[in-house]
């Protein structure tokens, strides 16, 4: 029998806490095969947020540590001034970067820091139990939302790519989907770019992944791709959003 | 090595190299900006980083980055600023991160002054952010104590995978001193075969954590944390005594104001009252041992600090009534003169004769 798929060897064997049709797993995978494909399982460094994937560093087969939600950006920073010859990456929600952590994904971005952001929009806190985040879209219920987001009373869904790619030092930013196979080849390719360009050491890159998560927003997993893609996409528009200059 | 004059704060900057900082991450505050600015010059010299973070929130987080990935690194700060920093202090100890940390502090509460002050004691013993955990903390007296304790803090740090924080006030970051700066204390501490370098196909991955959710894993950790404090109970108490024998009264001290203090001592004497001084140099682990031969002729025990007392919880778990315990402090920003501490030791010493 011919192997047509296998599992990347920068995931662990380690069974995954993750609910039933949430798009971590996928996310996690397509970061472990953009590693692999460029080599550097070894030279690659970690950060998992506060959030669902806290727990990441038990499914990544590669160096990582936990950081206090919000800051990853700050101790990818202090890994990669230590290990500038590494990989290093940070991965982590809407709560934990659009809201506690906004102040060090924009400064992270600001002083071109040469690491990469994997960036999980799922539109609410998730491990919280479903909560409102700064990414909920208007008129979507939350748990502190109980008659859906109300834009006068808390705002507009915040749109962190196209604030980050007004940012000189943030050099690639990629809003991608995991709600079809071909999006999800999309945000693949845009995983391994982001990793191509911090390898030559260009600066900051920044990948949007939006995502699911059924428990919370109460939907089977099937119903929650399509609200994806009915809800989410028409306001959080895929695509590149800045490239390095060569690239364009 | 012959003398230089040097401020505190830049002392405690060369001193952090001396002791082998290579990376430093912080923001700007008065009274202690000679501190960053020194690394920023400095550090670029010798093949570090010196870096200015967004915030101290920022600044504490590069930090726990810097020391996961296994480098010796400092962050410097005052009052407020250390506040911030509380959750990621916690994060460090809770992770057995090595680092130091310095607090030049000022008088609070809020935004407070900017003048010294003392009441940084609760937020640097009792640990400021939450949870179970101890940092070491170091008070020095002078800028020549000042860069020993610094130097020899990084290796501290390593050898007990700890926060090491060295508590001056803004008085010793602000004055100048003759001081030598001296090879730091060599510790055998283990290599950091945890930290984070990429496996390099070398060895399986390295984790750094913080989170356990069950509570008997989480308890396992906390037992092993509170056998290594016991450990640094047990071994890194300082403290200086002096002039305790015969004294009617023993005042307790550190920084600043047992300097303060030692001057009071001679005035008191000429005065023919004979009085002593506890200086702890560690305020945690706290000197509770320097209590345990009160001399039979002491009547008070009195805690003199820069704050509405916050030490004097430490004295009286120290003399655990057998003597009163009394107090005499300044805040805002003023430091007691020798005259107001004289004038309280006599009221004390007439009341307990009446
Ligand atoms: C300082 C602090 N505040 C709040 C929390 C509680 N908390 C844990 S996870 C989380 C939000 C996570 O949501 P998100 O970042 O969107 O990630 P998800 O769980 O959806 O993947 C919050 C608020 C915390 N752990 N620490």
């Amino acid at each position: 029998m011919t192997v047509v798929f296998k599992k990347s060897v920068g995931l662990t064997d380690t069974e995954q806490h993750y609910c039933p049709g949430c798009t971590h797993g996928i996310t996690h995978r397509l970061v472990a095969e953009a590693l692999e494909e460029l080599n550097v399982l070894d030279e690659t460094i970690g950060v998992s947020p506060v959030g669902c994937s806290i727990l990441a560093h038990k499914y990544f087969a590669i160096d990582m540590c936990e950081a206090a939600h919000g800051r990853a950006p700050a101790v990818a920073t202090g890994l990669k001034r230590v290990h500038p010859d590494k990989v290093v990456f940070t991965y982590q929600g809407d709560g934990d970067l659009a809201s506690i952590g906004t102040a060090e994904i924009i400064h992270a971005a600001h002083r071109g820091e040469n690491f990469t952001t994997i960036f999980i929009n799922n539109a609410i806190y998730g491990m919280t139990g479903g909560q409102m985040a700064p990414t909920t879209l208007v008129g979507q219920i939350a748990t502190t939302a109980p008659k859906g987001r109300d834009p006068k009373h808390c705002g507009f869904p915040l749109k962190v790519s196209e604030m980050l790619a007004t940012i000189e030092g943030a050099v690639y930013v990629e809003r991608v989907s995991v709600d079809t196979p071909a999006n999800i080849r999309k945000a693949k390719k845009a995983v391994k770019k982001a990793f191509e360009i911090q390898l030559s050491g260009e600066g900051f890159s920044f990948v949007e992944i939006l995502s699911t998560c059924p428990t919370n927003w109460g939907m089977n997993p099937k119903d929650s791709m399509e609200w994806l893609k009915e809800n989410m996409i028409p306001y959080y528009p895929l695509g590149n959003l800045k490239k390095p200059q060569e690239a364009r | 090595m012959a003398k230089v004059l040097m401020k505190g704060n830049e002392a405690f900057a060369a001193a952090a190299i001396k002791g082998g900082c290579k990376y430093f991450f912080g923001y700007p505050i008065t009274p202690q900006n000679e501190i960053p600015e020194y690394m920023s010059r400095e550090l670029p010299k010798i093949g570090g980083c010196f870096l200015q973070a967004e915030s101290e929130i920022a600044a504490i987080n590069m930090v726990y980055g810097a020391s996961c990935a296994g480098a010796r690194v400092m962050t410097s700060s005052s009052s407020p600023g250390i506040a911030l920093k509380q959750e990621g202090i916690s994060f460090l100890a809770s992770a057995e991160l090595p680092c130091v940390l310095i607090n030049v502090s000022r008088a609070g509460p809020g935004i407070g002054g900017i003048q010294p002050g003392q009441a940084d004691y609760y937020q640097s013993t009792r640990g400021g952010g939450n949870g179970d955990y101890q940092v070491l903390v170091y008070a020095p007296a002078s800028v020549q104590e000042a860069v020993e304790l610094t130097a020899n803090a990084f290796e501290i740090a390593d050898y007990y995978r700890n926060p090491v924080m060295i508590l001056g006030d803004g008085m010793i970051g602000q004055m100048m001193e003759p001081v030598e700066l001296k090879e730091p204390i060599i510790r055998d501490a283990s290599p950091k075969t945890w930290a984070l370098t990429g496996t390099g196909g070398q060895r399986t991955h390295n984790t750094i954590k913080s989170l356990a959710l069950e509570p008997d894993d989480l308890e396992e950790i906390n037992l092993k944390l509170k056998a290594k404090y016991d450990v640094i109970q047990e071994k890194e108490v300082q403290y200086e005594a002096y002039n305790l024998d015969g004294a009617e009264i023993i005042l307790v001290a550190y920084g600043t104001v047992s300097r303060i203090a030692k001057a009071v001592i001679d005035d008191l004497a000429a005065l023919n009252i004979k009085a002593g001084l506890i200086r702890p140099i560690t305020l945690w682990p706290f000197p509770y041992k320097a209590f345990n031969d009160l001399p039979a002729t002491t009547k008070s025990v009195m805690s003199v600090e820069m704050s509405f007392g916050q030490m004097i919880d430490d004295v009286k778990i120290a003399v655990n009534g057998r003597v009163p315990v009394d107090f005499y402090g300044r805040t805002g920003g003023n430091v007691p003169s020798p005259e107001e501490i004289v004038c309280k030791v006599k009221e004390i010493l007439g009341g307990a004769e009446s």
